[in-house]
């Protein structure tokens, strides 16, 4: 029987571990009373750390190809749908560890909302399957059914406090939306399968390039183009897609708010990359005028609505959609005139940092929520440093990344993409995102304003769990390292940037 | 064979099929009164002809006569189509049920169904699965709290047992490795039917349990349960609206018995012997003598069995029934993926 | 007659669709899309995909039409008031889905025209079998993820849609002053009466837990 072997297991292998141990935190979870839960949040967590040594264990094939003196090409899986480069792999890593550091933040937060259920870490696993299913697609439906998995786990767990009116309010606002959005974008797909009569992203790469062929209407390729981008624009959250993101994250459990900032978002992008450099690579011209309306505006939108905003995480959400606006300034940078191998860089250096900042950011909102005290609004903040000097220290640490102050992390993103735009000749965009750069300063100075000059309204001292601080040590230990000592990740980021085996985006990365 | 000959021969299957159908269900009426009156030690119709055999046709021409009352406060438009669609959905299902081989008259080589798809029983499956919609109107179109009670109880109901159903005729499919329900008679032939052969006996119990409560049929029957609902769905129909929900449940009846002798029982396999006309008529007389069992079997449990509660009915179908079909489905292609 | 009858339920299909929209009471909402999603499985029937118009039928139709008119009816939902909806989306959206429709069509008009190739749909996904091997083949780690998607989903409605369990006693502790009060209030102990409204504090204290 022509059947799968054993190579197409072991691709799909961290994504399965994932699978049984999600399973099996549901099926714990029944014999588990309410005192023990937290046994569930280990178990996910060993399904992670299983799952990272699968993931190490398709590097070290990449390492075995490399040693063999081959040039580096994707593994498939599955005929083909499953394709695992090492732009996959980097974001596997991505995946787990930003799960990882949402679980250790959320144990004691569950505790204090009362709603402490194993399947939350059975959501956040399941999410990141769907995740990694959006970055290792190399098929339409199967990258439709990642991204679907991802976001459906997200509605739940953004619902997940049943008790909290806001987080109902957030979880259907979201829930549809985000359905609308993706009706869009399969329509834009069902498009795309139409034109090239093939799900495949290499055979719709090359149909898409007889179609823009010269002399031929572009009408079709073109709305399939607009469709499929609004939806994905809906996913990262870039402005005129944006609205359901600052109801979202504000209704959301805190932990999970920062879950969906940074892994969320960066398996959008993910798939964003897939689907813009792979599949519709012929259509370049097409798409970068609407990326560089899009960015724009995104940059535009979030760093203005910022200012005003009173609650933190409502101000936050903006900043991630500024965020979102700078990210897409590297995509111009790297398809537009010259292809330009440090656009796609700096979006990749940009996912990590950000990755480790923001969640950092969310986790100290998080261990502000006490019984009596949500703790997400501007006011909550007042003089934390005078009652938890380490965590305002830390928050200040994670401030000053997101803004891009230079010996941080957030530094390094902002540097790789403001130069691949120099180097690409989009000096107006540059100097713009310059602009939004320092506007966007104020408002994160706002909130270490809040934290060290003002006086704080209670003396009740701030209680951090074992777990929150861990967290909080990596992801600010993280924001200070890459900062100083940026190679070893800047390696990581080359080192995945060999994916290049499709000629479009050989040639747009090389 | 050219068109017109085409269609003829379909329109006189149709009419051949619908006339049987029809004068069969009433006559089921006729033998289930009966049949209950034995269980229960009294004699049944007895009055109009021979035995009561004309009651069917007193029956008829009294609906047929009674004055069609539409009450005001319904939703006409609903409330008028709903009869329509149920007795429409349930008589389309016979169109794919074959009856036997096929008999060759002149030079036309007949096959004894309406007409054969490859997926025949998927067709059935849909054209039930649709059947809610009449009764569900019904009762909502009503505007009167028995009915639409009677009709929420009624579509929850077949739509947990749906499901039952559906997963139960899964292990046959796997063996037949066709939707076609020809072929699949045909793979049971000489004997080997799914009931034994393929060690289906669990699968048919789910389906007997689950057909049973997709048609509303005792101890299922609490969309229409009189103690609770004077008549469930339909309380405020009567006369001829009335006449057509009342065929649709029998002739529902009779696409669940002659699926589950299609599937399960091997459709019209069977001795067959004798001269060629007898070779013809033999299985579809086997066919026929299953399917009547399968009433008789009706008709039994209904003078038999007392009604479930309804969290009873849920629980059965939900926590007993669904994962013995699914148990079913996991033994039986496991069993033929290793003996295979 | 096949292109006439793909004529004829494209145009059901439509009205159905317009229809939706257009109806006031949720439920001739709800039987317009159910005619729409009929009418789209004999499309498919016509196209060759005898199993898909099945299964759209089963699926949509049979089960999740169904669900939806079953929750109309137990809600009893009324006739919807008109509003006069935004002029500007009148304005901008119905010019613009003209402009997109018509550009669409005769785009797609113009493909067939100029003699692209088609895809014979009936030839390759039709019958069951080749659906079947489609699935477990080239598309198996889809389909494989898809059951983890259903799993979630039906999770994530048990899960939001449950009771919501009052929290069990022993994990809310309760201010002992309260309690304190909470039993002089029931009275002192002994009499009949006493543990009755001993009982009644007690239960009072299990209500604050609740509300709290």
């Amino acid at each position: 029987m022509p059947g799968f072997h054993r190579g197409d297991y072991l691709l799909a292998l961290p994504m399965m571990l994932l699978t049984l141990f999600a399973l099996g935190v549901l099926l714990i979870d029944l014999l588990l009373d309410r005192s023990s839960k937290v046994i569930n949040a280990w178990a996910a967590f060993a399904g992670l750390a299983f799952s990272a040594a699968a993931v190490h264990n398709i590097q070290r094939a990449f390492a075995d190809q490399a040693a063999r003196g081959e040039p580096s090409s994707p593994f498939f899986a599955f005929s083909g749908t499953l394709m695992v480069d090492r732009f996959a792999v980097f974001f596997f890593y991505l995946f787990l560890a930003a799960a990882a550091i949402t679980i250790l933040m959320s144990v004691r937060y569950l505790e204090v909302e009362d709603e402490h259920h194993g399947e939350y870490y059975a959501l956040i696993l399941f999410s990141v399957v769907g995740m990694m299913c959006m970055a290792a697609g190399n098929d339409l439906i199967l990258l439709f059914i990642g991204l679907e998995l991802m976001a459906v786990s997200t509605y739940i767990l953004v619902g997940f406090l049943r008790r909290d009116r806001r987080s109902n309010e957030a979880a259907l606002k979201y829930l549809l939306l985000g359905a609308f959005s993706s009706g869009i974008f399969a329509y834009g797909l069902s498009l795309l399968y139409g034109l090239a009569g093939s799900t495949n992203l290499q055979q719709i790469s090359m149909a898409l390039g007889n179609a823009m062929a010269p002399g031929k209407a572009r009408v079709v390729p073109a709305v399939a183009l607009v469709t499929t981008a609004a939806g994905l624009f809906f996913k990262i959250a870039a402005v005129p897609f944006h609205q359901w993101a600052p109801d979202a994250y504000e209704g959301a459990p805190t932990s999970i708010t920062g879950f969906m900032s940074v892994a969320g978002k960066a398996s959008a992008w993910a798939l964003l990359l897939r689907i813009f450099l792979f599949a519709l690579g012929p259509m370049r011209p097409l798409y970068v005028p609407i990326l560089v309306f899009v960015a724009i505006a995104t940059m535009t939108g979030g760093n203005l609505a910022a200012l005003t905003q009173s609650n933190v995480k409502r101000l936050f959400a903006y900043s991630s959609i500024a965020h979102v606006g700078y990210i897409m300034l590297g995509l111009i940078a790297g398809t537009a005139f010259l292809p330009n191998p440090d656009g796609i860089r700096g979006i990749l250096v940009y996912l990590l940092v950000y990755t480790f900042m923001n969640l950092g950011v969310f986790g100290v909102i998080a261990s502000l929520r006490r019984r009596d005290i949500i703790g997400d609004e501007l006011d909550d903040l007042n003089g934390l440093f005078f009652k938890a000097p380490t965590e305002a220290v830390l928050m200040l640490t994670f401030l000053l990344s997101l803004a891009g102050i230079p010996p941080l992390a957030g530094f390094y993103g902002k540097y790789f993409i403001f130069l691949a735009l120099i180097e690409s000749g989009h000096y107006a965009l540059a100097t713009l995102a310059v602009i939004y750069v320092a506007v966007s300063a104020y408002y994160y100075l706002r909130v270490a304003n809040a934290m060290f000059m003002r006086t704080a309204g209670d003396r009740v001292p701030v209680t951090i769990s074992p777990g929150m601080w861990a967290g909080l040590a990596i992801t600010g230990a993280a924001t200070v390292v890459i900062g100083i000592y940026p190679e070893p990740f800047l390696r990581m980021v080359n080192w995945s940037m060999h994916v290049a085996q499709n000629p479009t985006v050989a040639q747009l990365l090389r | 064979m050219p068109l017109s000959q085409y269609i003829l021969i379909a329109v006189v299957k149709i009419a051949i099929a619908l006339f049987v159908l029809l004068t069969a269900c009433a006559y089921v009426v006729l033998a289930e009164r009966k049949l209950i009156a034995r269980m229960q030690n009294r004699w049944g119709p007895t009055r109009v002809g021979p035995f009561g055999f004309l009651q069917p046709l007193a029956d008829g021409l009294k609906f047929i006569l009674k004055e069609d009352l539409i009450p005001s406060h319904v939703y006409k438009p609903l409330y008028i189509a709903a009869p329509m669609l149920s007795l429409t959905l349930a008589l389309t299902a016979i169109a794919v049920i074959p009856i036997g081989q096929s008999v060759t008259i002149g030079n036309a080589n007949i096959p004894l169904q309406i007409t054969d798809v490859n997926i025949a029983l998927l067709i059935i499956l849909g054209l039930t699965s649709v059947g809610v919609y009449g009764i569900a109107l019904a009762g909502w179109a009503s505007n009167s709290k028995y009915s639409l009670l009677g009709s929420l109880r009624a579509s929850a109901q077949m739509i947990s047992y749906e499901l039952a159903l559906g997963l139960s005729l899964i292990g046959v499919l796997i063996g037949a490795g066709s939707f076609s329900l020809r072929e699949i008679v045909n793979s049971q032939a000489g004997w080997h039917w799914n009931l034994w052969y393929r060690g289906q006996f669990v699968a048919f119990f789910v389906y007997l349990m689950a057909a049973f409560a997709e048609t509303n049929r005792v101890p299922f029957d609490l969309p229409e349960a009189e103690t609770e609902l004077v008549a469930g769905y339909h309380t405020e129909y009567s006369a001829m609206k009335f006449a057509m929900f009342f065929v649709a449940e029998y002739a529902n009846m009779f696409t669940v018995a002659c699926l589950a002798t299609l599937l399960f029982l091997g459709g019209w396999d069977g001795p067959v012997f004798g001269p060629a006309w007898l070779m013809v008529v033999l299985p579809v007389l086997w066919f026929v003598l299953k399917v009547i069992l399968f009433i008789f079997v009706y008709i039994w449990i209904r003078g038999t069995l007392p009604r479930f509660r309804y969290d009873q009915l849920m629980a059965f179908g939900w926590k007993f029934l669904l994962p013995l079909a699914l148990a079913n489905i996991l033994i039986t292609s496991l069993v033929i993926g290793l003996t295979a | 007659m096949h292109l006439g009858l793909f004529i004829a339920f494209a145009v059901i299909c439509v009205a159905g669709a317009i229809s939706l929209v257009a109806q006031r009471h949720p439920i001739n909402s709800a039987l317009s899309l159910i005619v729409v999603m009929g009418s789209l499985a004999v499309l498919y029937l016509l196209l060759g995909a005898e199993f898909v118009a099945a299964i759209q039928l089963i699926v949509y139709a049979g089960a999740i039409m169904v669900l939806f008119v079953f929750v109309i009816m137990l809600l009893n939902a009324g006739a919807e008031e008109r509003t006069r909806g935004s002029r500007v989306a009148m304005a901008l959206g119905v010019p613009g889905l003209i402009v997109v429709a018509g550009v669409l069509m005769y785009t797609l008009a113009g493909h067939t025209a100029a003699g692209q190739d088609q895809l014979a749909i009936g030839a390759t996904y039709g019958p069951p079998v080749a659906i079947g091997r489609s699935l477990f083949r080239e598309f198996l780690l889809p389909f494989e993820v898809t059951s983890i998607l259903i799993l979630i989903a039906i999770m994530g409605a048990v899960l939001l849609a449950r009771y919501h369990a009052a929290p069990a006693p022993e994990t809310r502790a309760i201010d002992p002053d309260e309690a304190g009060d909470l039993l002089q209030l029931a009275g002192t102990h002994g009499s009949a009466a006493g543990a009755r409204e001993r009982r009644r504090a007690e239960h009072r204290m299990r209500e604050r837990e609740v509300t709290r």
